[in-house]
Formats: structure tokens, C-alpha cells, sequence
């Protein structure tokens, strides 16, 4: 009960700002309702027992991507005249409602198969486990790390003053 | 040393815990803060051979009161052509995250609102919402010295979460947990002995992190009138100061917890122990306040990412090594060995990067 209250709140709230996003004319405040639909995805990972995950999507998204999101709003000319929609607007709607009703296909016709063990209690070794324990995802792990490597240094040449 | 853990839903019923849990955290963060703020005027007042507030009750000791009335009465002035709904919104969403810290903070064994298993990781994530109300405020102040205070904060607040994460890492390593209860009971050892350089660390990082002096850029008077609060006033300023206090607090409390052993001690009662470091702590802080010169911006961009950065890393290396090869060994050993890597490596660090400290480069 209260947690399906808590669900709905989270969702519509969510789903609100998240349109926001898109329909608000001011950048910065834009960049704002992106921040709280950040935020209420995080409470939606809480109300799955997701602790760690809620806590490293608000350190992530709301604490680091957030942040940059802005300063790149805060170095922006002329932002006062907002975001104006240019000839695009139309395919770009016809191309979101493909999408949309393909994810909504998608979801509404895959057998979800909900699991019946009650959520782990301290997460954060069952994640360490799979991560870095035998037959986890190690590799992926390290990959990632090496692709935004090279991606920084691939950033450093682009802007290195010649 | 005896330890009594009270029941983790201590004084019983959810439902009591969670409402006397929330307004004990509001009180004592209110209180806190206007004890802090008396404090820190007395105390730079002695340092600096002046009086400080010394009218308003016994030694002053109401000023804080009397402030805080002032404020709440004090006209509140919107920039007209600023963001009316953000201006508004900035203190509240600076305020909120600090007083949310203060959940998971252990003030006796099971007095605690959360005991969260991902406790300092919450508190990590948590503070790091602050910074979104501070540049809230300079942005929709619609002012160049607000907008440029915001942007220092962005700076500051993206450069120095890495090292003091890195630094909280080398006690979660030792503590072999991320709740808060779990670290002060595996501090047998407080781990300021065992980690002095992830100590110094976290502590400098946490400084730049809430803008306390030397790396008060965000606010520096001397260059940016106030920064991102010039435009405030009347009860919205007084709650961003109130924000920042109660940051000082957060601060003054997670040391404790993490490094001075948080509520253990003998003889007296823990609550008093948790208070009398949470007070060492904070008059350590008035102290550099009173003593470090302000900061560049650049040098503070500097010593983030040349300085605690690479010795955040090393530090982390060090704990883990010493955690993974040397289990059995007591832990007493490594408190010698880790004052000494300290030493050497700041000293050397200091020498590898000459960071104009004082001086001008030609």
C-alpha cells in the first residue's frame, strides 16, 4: 500500500518533470526539472530496495552530470531567449511517438518474470560480487574505463591549443 | 571500552522513532548552528585581540537569537528582472539536503534516525545537492558577481567530491562496512591514527566542499561582494547562512564519526563525547579560518586536482595493500608506518608541485 502510493507519486512526479524537460522555454530551468526527475529516479530505485543504486544515481546524475549540465548552461551567449524550436519540430515529434510506442509495445508484451527471494539486505556485497568476483563482469568493468580514457585524452587533443 | 548499542529502533514503535527522530535532528541543527555561529565570533574574536558580541545576554550568548529574530523581520528584497521561482526555491533546496546528513549521523550507540547500510555513501550523495540550491541562487539573482560565485561553487564542487570520496573510501576499507553505526563500532582504533593522511584529506576537501575559509571563493567579500547570496535578504538569506552552518556541523559530525570515533570514549556519557568532538572539530575549523589566507582560484583548482587527487589515490592504494597483505597483523603497527607515509608524501608532493604558494611567478 504504501509503497505502490509511493510509486505513483514518484512516477507522475517523474514523468512531469521529465516533460518539463522538454516543454519548458528557459534552459536553466529546464536543466532544474531534469534535476528532479533525476532525483524521483532515484526514489523509484529506493521503493525497489535498490539503496546503493538510488544513492550512486544521486551522486552521479544529480552531483556530477547535473552540475556540468549547468555550467555548460552558465557558458552558453544569449540563453535568456530560451530554447526555440526550429524546422525539425514536426519529425522530431513523429520520430518520439515511433519510439514511445515501440518501448510501449515492448513493455506491455515481454513476459516480466518477478522473482520470489526478497531483496538482499546489504546490497553492496551482492554488487562487489558480480562485479569483481569470479565469472562477473570484469572485463566490461575495465573496458569502461579504458573507452573514457581515451575519450578524455581524445577531448585533451581536440581543445589543446596548437 | 563498553559499548551500549541501543536497539536500532530504539525508543521502540516506527512510527515514535521516525517523528522523535526528525524533530530531535531539526532542534539540534538549529541549535547547533546558532551555538556555532556565537562560537565562531567569540573565538576569531579572541584570536584576532577583539571583543566579538558581548551585549546580548551573558557573554553574548543571545546574539545568535537576536540575529536570527532581525533577519525574520527584515524586508525580502527579488532582483526584478531575476528568476522569481527559483530565487525563492535556491535556500529551501540548499537547506533541505543538510538537514537530511544528519539521518544517518550516530549520536549514541542505535541513536540514529537510519542505520542505512550504505550510510556515508547516502551522505555523499545527499551533500552533493546543496551545490544545485547554491547555483539556484547565484543564477536567478540575474547578477555578474552572484553568476560568478555560482560558478566557482560548480568548480570547486566538481574538483574536490573526488578526493574526498576517495579519502572516505580508505575508512570504509578499514571498517569493512558503509554504515555509519558499523565504523564508529570498528573504531577500537580511531581511525584518525590509522588513516592521518586520509584525515587530512577528506578535511581539506571538505573545507573547499562547503566554501569555508581559505577556500571561501564562492563568497570571497573581497572580490565578489558575496557571491551567490549578494542578492538575498531577510529569512532566505538567513536560511542559505543557515545552510552553510549547518554544512559546518554536517562536517564537524562526519569527522567525528569517521575519524575521532564518533560517540565512543570513556567515562563520560556518549551523547557528550559526540558533542565534545563535534565542538573540537569546528573550533579546528574557526581556527584555519582565522589563520589560512584566502585562496585563488586557480591555486584552489590546483591543489584539487595536483595535490589531494594523486594523495588520495596513493592513500587508497597504501590502506588496501596493507588491509589485503597484512591481515593478521595488529592494527597498532601500521599507525607509525602511516604517519610516516603521511609525512613523506606530503613533504614530497609539496616539492614536486610548487603551486605559487605566496609566491609570484614571472
Amino acid at each position: 500500500m504504501g509503497a505502490s502510493v509511493a510509486f505513483w507519486v514518484l512516477a507522475s512526479i517523474a514523468v512531469l518533470a521529465a516533460l518539463a524537460v522538454v516543454l519548458v522555454r528557459d534552459v536553466f530551468r529546464a536543466a532544474l526539472s531534469l534535476i528532479l526527475c533525476f532525483l524521483m529516479v532515484a526514489g523509484l530505485y529506493i521503493t525497489l530496495s535498490a539503496d546503493f543504486l538510488a544513492a550512486v544515481q544521486i551522486l552521479v546524475y544529480v552531483g556530477a552530470i547535473s552540475v556540468l549540465i549547468i555550467l555548460a548552461i552558465m557558458l552558453t551567449r544569449e540563453v535568456q531567449r530560451g530554447s526555440p524550436s526550429n524546422r525539425f519540430r514536426l519529425p522530431a515529434f513523429f520520430v518520439a511517438v515511433l519510439f514511445f510506442a515501440g518501448i510501449g509495445y515492448a513493455m506491455l508484451n515481454t513476459p516480466w518474470q518477478i522473482s520470489s527471494t526478497p531483496p538482499l539486505e546489504p546490497t553492496t556485497p551482492a554488487i562487489a560480487g558480480l562485479l569483481f568476483g569470479e565469472g562477473g563482469f570484469i572485463l566490461p568493468v575495465e573496458i569502461a574505463p579504458l573507452l573514457l580514457l581515451a575519450a578524455i585524452i581524445g577531448a585533451i587533443v581536440l581543445v589543446r591549443e596548437k | 571500552m563498553a559499548m551500549q548499542m541501543l536497539p536500532p529502533d530504539w525508543p521502540g514503535n516506527f512510527w515514535a522513532h521516525w517523528a522523535i527522530f526528525a524533530v530531535a535532528i531539526l532542534v539540534f541543527v538549529l541549535l547547533m548552528v546558532m551555538v556555532f555561529i556565537w562560537f565562531e565570533r567569540r573565538a576569531l574574536a579572541v584570536m584576532q585581540a577583539r571583543l566579538g558580541p558581548n551585549r546580548a545576554g551573558p557573554f553574548g550568548l543571545f546574539q545568535s537569537a537576536a540575529d536570527a529574530l532581525k533577519l525574520l523581520i527584515k524586508e525580502d528584497i527579488v532582483p526584478a528582472k531575476g528568476d522569481k521561482l527559483v530565487h525563492w526555491l535556491a535556500p529551501v533546496v540548499a537547506f533541505v539536503p543538510v538537514v537530511l546528513i544528519f539521518a544517518v549521523v550516530p549520536f549514541w550507540g542505535g541513536a540514529i534516525l537510519a542505520d542505512l547500510n550504505i550510510g556515508i555513501l547516502y551522505i555523499v550523495a545527499i551533500s552533493s545537492v546543496t551545490a544545485v540550491g547554491i547555483f539556484m541562487a547565484g543564477w536567478s539573482s540575474n547578477n555578474k558577481y552572484s553568476t560568478l560565485g555560482a560558478m566557482r561553487q560548480v568548480a570547486s564542487v566538481v574538483s574536490y567530491e573526488i578526493p574526498v570520496v576517495l579519502s572516505v573510501v580508505g575508512v570504509v576499507l578499514l571498517a569493512g562496512s558503509l554504515s555509519m553505526q558499523q565504523i564508529v563500532a570498528a573504531q577500537d582504533i580511531p581511525f584518525i591514527l590509522l588513516q592521518p593522511l586520509g584525515f587530512l584529506l577528506f578535511f581539506c576537501g571538505a573545507l573547499a566542499e562547503i566554501n569555508r575559509a581559505p577556500f571561501d571563493l564562492t563568497e570571497a567579500d573581497s572580490e565578489i561582494v558575496a557571491g551567490f547570496f549578494t542578492e538575498y535578504s531577510g529569512m532566505k538569506f538567513g536560511l542559505l547562512f543557515l545552510a552553510e552552518y549547518g554544512e559546518a556541523l554536517a562536517i564537524s559530525a562526519i569527522v567525528t564519526t569517521l575519524f575521532l570515533g564518533g560517540w565512543r570514549g570513556p567515562l563520560l556519557p556518549p551523547f557528550l563525547w559526540f558533542l565534545l568532538k563535534v565542538g573540537l572539530v569546528f573550533f579546528v575549523i574557526v581556527w584555519i579560518r582565522a589563520t589560512v589566507p584566502r585562496l585563488r582560484i586557480d591555486q584552489l583548482m590546483a591543489l584539487a586536482w595536483k595535490f589531494l587527487f594523486p594523495l588520495a589515490l596513493l592513500n587508497l592504494l597504501i590502506t588496501a595493500a596493507e588491509i589485503l597483505f597484512w591481515p593478521a597483523v595488529s592494527l597498532w603497527v601500521f599507525v607509525p608506518i602511516n604517519f610516516a607515509v603521511m609525512i613523506i608524501l606530503v613533504l614530497l608532493w609539496s616539492k614536486f608541485f610548487k603551486l605559487g604558494w605566496g609566491k609570484v611567478e614571472v
